[in-house]
């Protein structure tokens, strides 16, 4: 394996450390937990800059190979999604949407549900969702696929042929996430919010689609815009990145799927959730 | 071409070869070692010797922790973009073959060509197409690896490192889990090439193999080294072999322990 990527996966080569017994003190057993939390940040870190320098080096690069595959990745981290984002959108519009409508019209702020609407969905509940559920659908698979072709040499027989691992590998599922999940989100969004008024409207709420879709449109300004879709390919990014890396990091043994797929979800999440925080630091800002 | 023959293919002077699952194992030390141009090398030694990790570090695919590693004559201190034009100029073929087993057979074959030259699909099926000819493939090109049996994935594996045409290619343990006409149509292929193949402009292409069993490989032209105790000891060719008094290299002739139960 290239040295700069071998350099990504030495902080994930601590299994010995990681099987060891528990040590007796708690100070101990937090200084062991907090070491091996900066050694994966330190290697996702590296893996992430590495994934990121290929995207831009290698741009044009055997795209009549790369755009087939990444069209691939696109399809199965977006297109194949859509019945059951269709599914958890209508779901979703019944349980907030559906039900902020009527509540707020029992207490007469009907006028406060434009905001209300753009909070929950749009900002957060909306983009969070896609993420979750396409790092359980697609995330996990990738973790497995790569830990499989890890150990059937796949790896080494691309760099033997001259192949860059990395932008054959990882570069189309790591745009194929960021470009699904976005897309995923304006559809799970817009699926959300219709079936939100479908469900106020058999709740006899006195609101009408214009009045309900004006006020929606009217909390939303063009920086709502912009930071979704900045947030959900970062989400993207970063679901790629942490599963490709789990993955890619040591060949996978049967044994070790169920482990390694558990770590790289709850990474994903643990990612996921600081990205969110950073961009509520970034609605407060702005 | 008379440059290429002065030239060694491959050389190395007092190379330490480190294990490639593990950098901290020494697996190989202090090999001195030159391949030169259309040679046929067969590299022996017992399981777990070290014969994938010097063949992987002969490819270029890892570095030498020690020593001097030279490829085509220039010293090779780290591998980049600039250094793959040359290392590409040595095919490797693995164990096993180590094909994608997402792709078929054909994809296997076509990918190498269509990275490195950013073909089209269609664009590149004519010289895959001749390739899978060659190697008897043509039935198997929609096949995907998993549903293929050992010998064919592996010699769909040799397709897929003469696709690049080579001018050194490297097999480790070719002839590993095959059977008696199978290893034959490899043994007769390999000669092929060495002795100069149309598919190659019929110039000989240099070859290094790995075996565990010496036996299939016995042959007046092609030269031997041993593998083991973390030495590589060149033996010579196939006289040599028979008149050493090593005891590992008379085990290697006398071929697999038949067990019963």
């Amino acid at each position: 394996m290239r040295r700069n990527l071998a350099k990504a996966f030495e902080g994930s080569n601590t299994q010995i450390f990681r099987r060891a017994p528990l040590p007796r003190s708690y100070t101990d057993i937090l200084g062991r937990k907090l070491f091996l939390f900066l050694l994966t940040v330190q290697g996702l870190g590296a893996f992430a800059l590495i994934t990121l320098g290929v995207i831009l080096k290698k741009n044009g690069v055997a795209k009549n190979v790369i755009r087939p595959r990444l069209r691939q990745e696109i399809a199965r981290a977006g297109v194949a999604l859509l019945p059951m984002f269709f599914l958890v959108a209508l779901g979703l519009g019944f349980l907030v949407v559906g039900q902020t409508v009527s509540a707020l019209a029992k207490v007469g702020a009907i006028s406060y549900l434009g905001s209300t609407m753009v909070i929950v969905v749009v900002r957060e509940l909306g983009p969070l969702l896609a993420a979750f559920l396409v790092l359980a659908r697609v995330g996990t698979a990738h973790v497995i696929e790569l830990g499989m072709a890890r150990a059937q040499g796949e790896v080494e027989a691309l760099e033997a042929l001259g192949i860059d691992p990395v932008h054959y590998l990882i570069v189309p599922r790591v745009i194929g996430l960021a470009l699904g999940i976005f897309s995923l989100t304006v559809y799970l969004i817009l699926g959300a919010l219709a079936s939100g008024w479908l469900f106020a409207f058999l709740q006899d709420v006195a609101l009408t689609p214009g009045d309900y879709f004006k006020q929606i449109v009217e909390s939303l300004s063009w920086l709502d815009f912009a930071l979704l879709a900045l947030k959900t390919m970062a989400f993207g990014f970063f679901i790629a990145v942490v599963t490709c890396y789990h993955g890619l990091a040591q060949p996978l043994r049967l044994e070790d799927v169920s482990r390694v797929a558990v770590r790289a979800v709850t990474q994903g999440v643990m990612a996921c959730v600081l990205i969110d925080a950073l961009f509520i630091v970034l609605y407060l800002v702005t | 071409m008379s440059e290429n023959l002065t030239i060694p293919a491959i050389e190395m002077r007092g190379v330490t070869v480190a294990a490639m699952r593990d950098a901290s194992l020494t697996v190989v030390a202090d090999v001195n070692w030159s391949v030169a141009a259309g040679e046929f090398w067969v590299v022996a030694g017992p399981e777990r010797s070290g014969k994938s990790d010097l063949l992987m570090l002969a490819a270029g695919l890892m570095l030498p922790t020690a020593g001097c590693y030279r490829l085509f004559g220039s010293e090779t201190k780290h591998f980049g973009e600039a250094e793959l034009a040359e290392r590409l100029r040595v095919g490797f073929v693995f164990q096993g073959g180590h094909l994608f087993n997402q792709l078929t057979i054909a994809e296997n074959v076509a990918l190498p060509l269509r990275y490195r030259k950013n073909l089209a699909a269609e664009d590149g099926a004519q010289p895959v197409a001749a390739m899978l000819e060659l190697l008897e493939l043509t039935p198997l090109a929609d096949v995907t690896p998993a549903n293929l049996a050992a010998h064919w994935r592996q010699r769909a594996a040799l397709a897929r490192a003469l696709i690049l045409q080579p001018e050194v290619l490297l097999l480790d343990n070719p002839l590993t889990g095959l059977g008696a006409r199978h290893q034959q149509w490899w043994l007769q292929f390999l000669d092929r090439l060495a002795h100069g193949h149309e598919w190659f402009g019929g110039g000989p292409v240099t070859l290094v193999v790995t075996a565990d069993d010496l036996r299939p490989w016995k042959n007046e032209r092609r030269k031997f080294a041993l593998l083991r105790d973390k030495k590589f000891l060149p033996v010579g060719g196939w006289p040599e072999v028979e008149s050493h008094c090593d005891p590992a290299l008379k085990e290697l002739l006398a071929g697999p322990l038949e067990t019963t139960i």
